[in-house]
C-alpha cells in the first residue's frame, strides 16, 4: 500500500467534488495545509464547505479559495484579519456558521470517533443555542452539538514516516490533529519524510490509520502573522 | 472635569496588576487578548503561574529575540512567542478538553458587557463586521474562575455593568469577578449579587454608583 504520492495534485485525485465538506487544520497560518489548499485551489472544485477555525487572510491560506470563490461555506470560530472574506460575507455571497473554538474541535474529533452528537456546556444561553436540543446533566444545562464527518481532511504534520505515522511540531499541531481523524479520507503533507522506523512508536501524535494519502509539501512559506519580539537586555 | 478623571483611577497596566492579586501558587491560568495579557507581567516573583494558550501549548514563555521568531510557535493572538522548560503542546481538541473539563484555574478576559446577573457580552456588535467568538465561549462555560477585565464605562460614557445585557451573549451567568478602572467587583457563587469590594485611588463610592446601571452590593 503506497500512501506517498509525488504532489499535492496527485494525492488529491478522485477526492474532489463540487459540494463537497472539507476540515482543514491550522491556527491562523500556523500549520495550513498550503499544498493542499493550493491544489484545491487549481482543481476549481467549488460550492465547498471547509470546517477550518479560521478562514486565512487575504489571499494566504484559504483565503485562496475566497478569493477564487470556491467556498459556499465557512465552519469557523474566527475570521477576522480578512477583508475578501468581510466583503463576501457582507455581500451575503459566503455563508458562516459561527462555532465556539473548543466545540469545533470536539465536533470534529467526535465526527472521527464515530460520536455524532455530544453535549456540551459551551455557548449555552447565547445565539450558539438556539435550535440546539438542551438537557440537563445533574442540574446543569448542557446543549447538543453535532460532530463533523467531513468528506476530505487536509493537514499540515513535521515529520511523517512512510507509513503515514505523523508528528506534528509546536503550536502547529492545532487543529490539524482533530481534523486529520474528521474525514472520510485523510491528506496529510508534511515537511519531511522519514524511512519507517526511524520515528519513536511512543511520540506518534497521529497514527498512520488516519493518513491515507501523503504528499511531502516542503519547502514551506510558513508566514507570521503577528511577529512579536523582544529586546535583549544590554550585557 | 477632563483632567481631574485623568488623575484618578487604575491605568490598563494597573488593572492587570490588580487582577494579577488573584493568582495563587500553582494556578494554570489562560489571559484573553488586550489588557488581560499584561497580567503575565505582574506575577508575583516566587510563584509559579502556567500559562495556558489555546492554540495548543501549556507554558507560555516571553516573546522570542529578534531573529529567534518559529512560525510553528504562537500564542492564540498569533503572536509569535517563545517555550519554556516545562511547557508542552497538544492539539485543540486536548486543548478544549482542558477548558471545558473544569482544569483551568483562571481565565482573564476583556468584556464590552457584564451584567447585573454575570451574563457577559463580549464577541459581537449587531451590524458591525462579526469577527468570532474564538475560544471565549468555552472559556466562561468551562473556567474554575472567570475575573473581566473592562473599562466601567463605554466610549460615549455608557455603564457596562448593565442590569441585562444587550449585545449577543458570550456566556449566561459566567462571571466572578470584574476589575474595571474605577473599581472591584465579586460574587462567591453564581447564585449571588456581585459585591463592591475594591475603589481604585482616588474613586468614590457615589461615582461607581453614578456610572453603574447594574445592581450590587456595597
Amino acid at each position: 500500500m503506497q500512501k506517498i504520492y509525488p504532489n499535492a495534485e496527485n494525492a488529491l485525485e478522485g477526492l474532489l467534488f463540487d459540494g463537497m465538506t472539507i476540515a482543514a487544520g491550522g491556527f491562523g497560518l500556523c500549520g495550513i495545509p498550503e499544498r493542499l489548499i493550493d491544489a484545491i485551489q487549481a482543481s476549481g472544485v467549488k460550492d465547498l464547505t471547509i470546517a477550518s477555525n479560521n478562514a486565512g487572510i487575504d489571499n494566504e491560506g484559504l483565503g485562496k479559495l475566497l478569493r477564487t470563490r470556491q467556498v459556499k461555506k465557512m465552519i469557523s470560530s474566527y475570521v477576522g484579519e480578512n477583508k475578501e472574506f468581510e466583503r463576501q460575507f457582507l455581500a451575503g455571497e459566503l455563508e458562516v456558521e459561527f462555532c465556539p473554538q473548543g466545540t469545533l474541535a470536539e465536533r470534529m474529533r467526535a465526527g472521527g470517533a464515530g460520536i455524532p452528537g455530544f453535549y456540551t456546556k459551551t455557548g449555552y444561553g447565547t445565539q450558539i443555542a438556539e435550535g440546539k436540543e438542551v438537557k440537563e446533566f445533574d442540574g446543569e444545562p448542557y446543549i447538543l452539538e453535532r460532530g463533523i464527518r467531513a468528506d476530505l481532511s487536509i493537514a499540515k504534520g513535521w515529520k511523517a514516516d512512510e507509513s503515514g505515522n505523523l508528528m506534528f511540531r509546536k503550536t502547529a499541531r492545532n487543529f490539524n490533529q482533530p481534523a486529520a481523524t474528521s474525514g472520510k479520507v485523510c491528506v496529510a503533507e508534511v515537511e519531511e519524510i522519514v524511512p519507517v522506523g526511524s520515528l519513536d512508536p511512543d511520540c506518534i501524535h497521529l497514527p498512520s490509520i488516519y493518513v491515507n494519502r501523503l504528499i511531502l509539501g516542503a519547502p514551506y512559506d510558513k508566514k507570521i502573522e503577528f511577529r512579536t519580539v523582544r529586546e535583549r537586555e544590554a550585557a | 472635569m477632563a483632567t481631574q478623571v485623568e488623575a484618578k483611577g487604575w491605568t490598563r497596566n494597573d488593572m492587570a496588576a490588580r487582577a494579577a492579586k488573584e493568582l495563587q501558587d500553582g494556578f494554570y491560568v489562560n489571559l484573553g487578548i488586550g489588557i488581560p495579557t499584561l497580567v503575565a507581567n505582574h506575577v508575583p516573583p516566587g510563584m509559579t503561574v502556567t500559562l495556558q494558550s489555546e492554540n495548543g501549548m501549556l507554558g507560555i514563555g516571553p516573546f522570542p529575540f529578534a531573529g529567534e521568531e518559529d512560525p510553528d510557535l504562537i500564542n492564540a493572538g498569533k503572536q509569535t512567542i517563545s517555550e519554556l522548560p516545562q511547557s508542552s503542546y497538544f492539539d485543540s481538541a486536548t486543548s478544549f478538553a482542558m477548558i471545558r473539563g473544569g482544569h483551568i484555574d483562571l481565565a482573564v478576559l476583556g468584556g464590552m458587557e457584564v451584567s447585573e446577573k454575570g451574563d457577559l457580552a463580549n464577541w459581537m456588535v449587531p451590524g458591525k463586521m462579526i469577527k468570532g467568538m474564538g475560544g471565549a465561549m468555552d472559556l466562561v462555560a468551562g473556567v474554575k474562575k472567570i475575573i473581566v477585565v473592562m473599562e466601567h464605562v463605554s466610549k460615549n460614557g455608557d455603564p457596562k455593568f448593565i442590569p441585562e445585557c444587550t449585545l449577543p451573549l458570550t456566556g449566561k451567568n459566567v462571571v466572578d469577578m470584574i476589575i474595571t478602572d474605577l473599581a472591584v467587583f465579586q460574587r462567591p457563587d453564581h447564585d449571588s449579587q456581585f459585591k463592591l469590594i475594591e475603589l481604585a485611588p482616588g474613586v468614590t463610592r457615589e461615582e461607581v454608583r453614578e456610572k453603574t446601571t447594574a445592581g450590587y452590593a456595597e
